[in-house]
């Protein structure tokens, strides 16, 4: 079983973020870089997949230089190899042109499984299994909050408003996973030392065939035209309980036609 | 006039759209003259045209097939770019579910186009205002290639009828074996509650990890009631087993954005934040003067939920009475 993991570096999410003023894209410089929170999740089922059927885990990065903090996070985990594709070129791309990237590298590798997560916390577009997908005419399971691979086939059940989807599919297929799916183990101090041999290939745009024209800000598919902090709320009413707490909330809530 | 094609999102139930595709069609007149996309099994559009032409489509394409519904995403991708490609519209507006964002990002695709996702408002030039970062940044942005392609976040935008013919228009459905591949074998409701459905609600009242217990959160079912309002949790709460994911709010929950938002026992973390700032009124009940929720708060109480909520409840309910 050939599984690859995509994992994405982001800003941490817990902290105040924005865009870089110079060309709108997400700031990287000064931000707290951490894998994409809900990647850890994917990393996990796949190698909990691994350990009941065999196979290997390999991680696959499209990021600047730096996303190899996120890799070898990754591969502390437990994961065997990665690929990294790295590139100037490749700077500001849209959801679209990473998508062609990805799948120029899926191309070159091999695979039973794609775990992607279902969000990344920086774009939160949430839609690059389904333009894998699309792109290499594979099953799409994505949103998972349970997997299981029986044979040559994948189920998984898709979370939804107050339920599920339960989904099936043949292999080879692509599918995203939610922070419901499992619970991500830390990395050992074994595996964080085992992490600095494993194998990261880096691969540029031009030996995965990619025009650099066709990626990056200056031919993205949509773009930022500006942008600005939200304003800061005006204060509001702060009041401490003195025995009256409730009853000033419900005055205020009245206040508000609310009751 | 331009045609603004809007994929209609229906009601998992069965009966008429969701409150978001009344939203879309509302947004997508900015742009020119709307036309809905009925895209489901056999029979279903005949429930939804009126509800779509009181809102403003002049046009109701009907796509229908069993095998819409039978796999997950790709078929309805697949009616929606050939649409595309037959009425070449100035624009695409789809409500921002999960499922929207999907045949967002593959229609794009399959269309040559650009998208943006969760946009919140969508000027007559297609320029679209997007929140960044859990809300801490406003950004406008624009589609450089194709057919603009936008999904639109709930509650940005309130409904308002303008009615149009409605003419319906029926679509051949012919779904290629690729889109065929990742079949949906079962749809599961685990909850189902007699509270507003937590998205579409006007008010929230939402618990955290201060409620300390799975029981105790019929203290915010209890306020929840009193006002008719959902309920929802933070992570914690969720995490710590005290009320089901589904009901979670936030950054990998749901994103909220009601009259009334009353968070109880969060302290407001960014990634809570995220899916309910923009909530028109919030109200905190925290016993840490110092949590970071009372910046947010237009009404905060400094005190013990077990004490506070209660009390309000009560005195809600006999105003009501
Ligand atoms: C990638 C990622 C995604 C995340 N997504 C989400 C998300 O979608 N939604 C979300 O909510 N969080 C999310 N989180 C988690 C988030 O960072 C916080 O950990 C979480 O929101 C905290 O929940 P809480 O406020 O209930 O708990 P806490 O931070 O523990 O706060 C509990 C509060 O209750 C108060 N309290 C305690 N007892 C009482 C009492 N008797 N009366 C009154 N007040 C009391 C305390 O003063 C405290 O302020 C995410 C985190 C990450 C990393
Ligand atoms: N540049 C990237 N490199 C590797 N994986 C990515 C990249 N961008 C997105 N992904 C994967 O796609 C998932 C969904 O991302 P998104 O569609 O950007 O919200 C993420 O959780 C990652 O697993």
């Amino acid at each position: 079983m050939n599984i690859v993991v995509l994992v994405k570096q982001v800003p941490d999410s817990g902290t105040q973020r924005s865009l870089d003023p110079s060309d709108n894209t997400v700031a990287r410089a000064g931000a707290d870089n951490v894998v994409n929170e809900i990647d850890e999740y994917a990393i996990e089922e796949a190698l909990t997949v691994k350990e009941a059927q065999g196979g290997e885990v390999t991680v696959l990065t499209v990021g600047p230089a730096s996303a190899t903090d996120a890799i070898r996070k990754a591969l502390s985990m437990g994961a065997d190899k990665a690929v990294h594709v790295v590139d100037d070129a490749i700077h500001g791309s849209c959801a679209i042109q990473t998508s062609a990237i990805l799948a120029a590298a899926l191309q070159q590798m091999e695979y039973d499984l794609i775990l992607t997560g279902a969000t990344s916390t920086d774009g939160q577009v949430a839609v690059m299994p389904a333009l894998l997908a699309e792109r290499l005419g594979l099953p799409q399971l994505s949103g998972a909050q349970k997997l299981t691979v029986e044979g040559s086939t994948v189920k998984v059940n898709r979370q939804t408003d107050g339920g599920y989807w339960a989904l099936e599919a043949p292999l080879p297929a692509i599918v995203s996973t939610w922070d419901t799916i499992n619970e991500p183990r830390y990395p050992s101090f074994k595996g964080i030392m085992a992490a600095k041999k494993k194998p990261v290939e880096t691969k540029s745009l031009a030996d995965l065939g990619i025009d650099p024209s066709t990626v990056g800000l200056g031919s993205a598919t949509s773009s930022v035209v500006d942008f600005a902090g939200r304003p800061p709320k005006g204060e509001g009413i702060k009041v401490t309980d003195e025995g009256d707490g409730a009853q000033k909330l419900v005055d205020y809530l009245a206040s508000q036609k609310i009751v | 006039m331009a045609e603004i094609l809007v994929l209609a999102e229906l009601n998992p139930t069965g009966d008429g759209v969701r409150k978001t595709t009344l939203e879309a069609l509302t947004a997508a007149r900015a742009l020119g003259e709307v036309s809905a996309v009925v895209i489901g099994a056999p029979g279903v559009a005949a429930g939804v045209r009126d509800r779509l032409a009181e809102y403003g489509a002049a046009t109701v394409y009907v796509a229908e097939s069993p095998e819409v519904d039978e796999y997950l995403v790709a078929p309805k991708a697949e009616v929606l770019a050939q649409l595309v490609g037959e009425k070449s519209p100035a624009a695409v507006v789809i409500p921002s579910s999960p499922e929207g964002r999907e045949i967002a990002a593959r229609v794009a695709l399959k269309t040559g186009s650009g998208f943006l996702t969760d946009v919140t408002e969508i000027t007559p030039d297609g320029t679209a205002t997007q929140l960044a970062f859990a809300g801490q940044v406003i950004v406008h942005s624009k589609v450089n290639v194709g057919t603009p392609i936008y999904t639109l976040r709930g509650n940005s935008v309130a409904p308002e009828p303008a009615p149009a013919a409605g003419t319906e228009q029926q679509v051949a459905v012919s779904i290629s074996d690729a889109a065929k591949q990742a079949r949906v074998v079962d749809r599961v409701v685990e909850q189902k509650s007699s509270r507003p459905e937590l998205t579409e609600a006007a008010i929230v009242v939402s618990g955290g990890r201060g409620v300390a217990s799975a029981e105790n959160f019929s203290v915010i079912e209890g306020l929840a009631d009193s006002l008719g309002a959902a309920v929802g949790a933070s992570r914690a709460a969720v995490d710590s087993g005290f009320y089901p994911h589904s009901f979670q709010v936030g950054q990998t929950g749901k994103t909220v954005s009601p009259q009334l938002y009353v968070a109880v026992g969060i302290s407001g973390a960014i990634q809570h934040r995220a899916g309910m700032q923009t909530s028109k009124n919030i109200v905190a009940i925290n016993k840490d003067p110092e949590a970071p929720i009372f910046e947010l708060a237009d009404f905060g109480v400094v005190g013990d939920l077990n004490v506070v909520v209660p009390q309000a409840t009560e005195q809600i309910t006999a105003r009501k009475a």
